[in-house]
């Protein structure tokens, strides 16, 4: 995974509420056996409109998307975030998530920033114009007319996407205490074991 | 004394393997349900990585999402070829990485082939006070028996297969209590769209969802599976239901469930898990159960949810701007003009399906509606799809299956078909479905398509009089 810290450009000022994943990418796109290519699908019944966002000169290959609440709410389809990092999206910015867009997101090097409706509304306005500052270490969003946003994460993930880290080498370490764990379940609850 | 804790507390105690400096736990999984849409770049991740499935026996994979709903055997028995390459590509890569990691596997022909989330309780795979997870979101259906159950993504799918584990903060708890007795023609699935519309497809973003009161507990175990699949519609990422004498009749005497002494240990520690009096949870929503009606959607949200007695509501009588405009957007989507009667909105395909209503009960439901009637001339497709081929050997077992082709309804073979419309089951553009699924969202059902939720009644009632219908005018 392709670490994450600071990320500056323009912002797509998309905005929507409630933007599930299957209009992110819709489900004739997860036919797929790989993870590549996805962008192409991303956003697709929006993008069939000519003058869309997604593809207009200032905003294709944008690295930030500013959307608005329960973005990426619905489907658990991962194939959202791949999307995404295909057209080239590090960031999100949105005041809320579905919990599990938010864990796909990071698991792929991109970076759910949450903030209050107030600020997504300022920065609509200037990525309308001009680009954003997105800072991981210190968890700011800052533009260039002193407009300066602090965001929340947990530290875990702020790890995982400051260092790039592959999750599962991390638990690995764990081996002893999943096997002790395991080992314990037998033997308090024999019959947890699948019968056949 | 130990402090009272929910029944989600105590289930998420008794998995957690490490607890790191922060809330995070490393937490066991005691289940893990596979398909073929997202699981194959998982597989490939091992692959690559020299990785292999930890725990192969608590791992079942099957497919459900785009394997086609007609017939898969020849006459003579012989697999008939899927047409879709593509389609083709990802069932064959599950069946190879099946074997190739030791995993269980149902195949596509197999008799107990079925939407997995169908099958894991049927096949008594899924069982109370288990975590359950899936690479698909409404692996929340489980918590219907009592289990924490949650969609994952992909990477999570490769986290699980390589170490039987999850990286998880606590949730938040909410409780959503439905009290008293629910009128005639109001289902399980009618409790679950209006919650939804009570809560709002956000409500319950950050929490786990317990569906207390009088109103669930007379629910069967079929209900309450519909109620729980619905939970992350209302944005949690599961929902449960306390396991009682109802769970466990159910689960007995299924094939991956406990036998013998082991049964009777599981049944106690089953009864152990029920929320303790005095526990409380971060967010409380009563609901009257005398408040609900047969219930239809009319936008592009599952939360736009209106009583069949009801109308396409007026963008600007949303309080919230932001919903005024997705209202706005929904109903140009939607073909619909606010204060329209939801009775008079005609539908042309009727869908009776998907993993929130495609067991017997649901077929039953529909099939006693439909029993004696036709479709109606403008209803140009109209399939029932059963959740499982065991599902679909027990209608025809009771003549489910004439009833509903007598009326000019196709009786199809059991997979997530016309849901997500993966596999060639499609809503054409600009066209509306009554359908039993359980989203409503934009280009769901195919590019286009316009989905009204309803249950398998109502859905059963709209293909006999051609437009969203109060299944109660029909029941008489």
């Amino acid at each position: 995974m392709t670490p994450l810290d600071k990320v500056e450009g323009r912002a797509i000022p998309f905005g929507l509420k409630n933007v599930d994943t299957d209009v992110i990418i819709p489900a004739h796109w997860l036919k797929t056996t790989t993870r590549e290519g996805m962008g192409r699908g991303a956003f697709e019944s929006l993008r069939a409109d000519p003058d869309n966002l997604f593809d207009s000169a200032d905003f294709k290959g944008a690295p930030i998307l500013i959307a608005g609440d329960n973005f990426g709410c619905g489907s658990s389809r991962e194939h959202a975030a791949w999307a995404l990092g295909d057209l080239g999206i590090r960031v999100v910015i949105a005041p809320s998530y579905s919990d599990i867009f938010s864990g796909n997101a990071v698991k792929n090097g991109i970076l759910p920033v949450v903030l209050p409706q107030s600020a997504i509304d300022r920065l609509m306005e200037v990525a309308a114009t001009d680009p954003v500052f997105v800072d991981l270490e210190h968890q700011t969003v800052t533009t260039q007319f002193q407009d300066r946003f602090s965001f929340e994460i947990d530290p875990f993930r702020k790890m995982c996407l400051l260092e790039g880290l592959d999750e599962i080498s991390l638990t690995e370490k764990s081996d002893a205490a999943i096997g002790a764990y395991e080992k314990a379940l037998d033997a308090d609850r024999p019959w947890m074991r699948p019968a056949a | 004394m130990t402090r009272p804790r929910t029944l989600y507390e105590k289930i998420w105690d008794a998995h957690v393997v490490e607890q790191r400096p922060d809330a995070t736990c490393l937490i066991f999984i005691d289940r893990h349900l596979v398909h073929e849409v997202t699981s194959p770049q998982a597989f490939a991740g091992l692959r690559a990585t020299g990785r292999t499935v930890r725990r192969p026996d608590l791992t079942l994979a099957v497919p459900d999402h785009n394997v086609p709903t007609t017939a898969r055997l020849d006459a003579a028995g012989g697999r008939l070829p899927i047409a879709d390459a593509e389609s083709a590509a990802q069932l064959a890569a599950l069946e190879k990485n099946a074997p190739e990691f030791g995993i269980r596997y149902i195949d596509a022909v197999a008799p107990e082939q079925g939407i997995v989330h169908v099958v894991g309780p049927e096949q008594g795979f899924s069982l109370p006070g288990t975590t359950i997870v899936c690479g698909d979101s409404h692996t929340a259906c489980h918590g219907g028996i009592g289990a924490l159950a949650f969609g994952i993504g992909t990477s999570e799918v490769e986290h699980v297969l390589a170490t039987q584990t999850l990286l998880l903060q606590p949730s938040k708890t909410m409780e959503v209590r439905v009290e008293g007795e629910v009128g005639p023609g109001v289902s399980a699935k009618d409790i679950i769209l209006h919650i939804t519309g009570v809560i709002g497809a956000a409500g319950g973003t950050g929490h786990v969802i317990e569906y207390t009161g009088s109103a669930i507990r007379a629910l069967s175990v079929e209900g309450r599976l519909t109620v729980s699949n619905m939970a992350i519609e209302g944005g949690a990422r599961a929902g449960l239901i306390a396991p009682d004498e109802t769970t466990f009749a159910y689960i007995k005497g299924r094939p991956y469930a406990p036998k013998g002494a082991d049964w009777d240990a599981a049944v106690a520690y089953w009864k152990s898990l029920a929320t303790d009096p005095g526990a409380t949870y971060d967010k409380t929503v009563v609901i009257d159960a005398a408040d609900i009606a047969p219930s239809v959607t009319w936008g592009t949200s599952p939360e736009d949810v209106v009583p069949i007695t009801g109308i396409v509501p007026d963008p600007a009588s949303f309080a919230d701007p932001s919903k005024q405009a997705a209202a706005a957007k929904s109903l140009a989507y939607m073909g619909l003009e606010p204060g329209t009667r939801m009775q008079d909105v005609p539908v042309e395909n009727i869908f009776i399906g998907s993993c929130t209503n495609s067991r017997i009960e649901d077929l039953r439901a529909a099939a006693a509606v439909i029993k004696g009637r036709h479709k109606a001339d403008n209803v140009k497709w109209a399939i029932v799809v059963p959740g499982s081929g065991l599902v679909k050997a027990q209608a025809e077992a009771e003549g489910l299956d004439r009833i509903f082709t007598d009326a000019g309804l196709e009786w199809r073979e059991p997979g997530c078909s016309a849901c997500l419309a993966m596999n060639p089951d499609k809503v054409p553009a600009g066209e509306r479905c009554a359908s039993t699924s359980n989203r409503n969202f934009v280009g769901r059902q195919g590019p286009g398509a316009r989905t009204h939720l309803v249950s398998p009644a109502m859905a059963a009632a709209a293909a006999v009089t051609g437009k969203l219908t109060d299944v109660r005018e029909l029941m008489a």
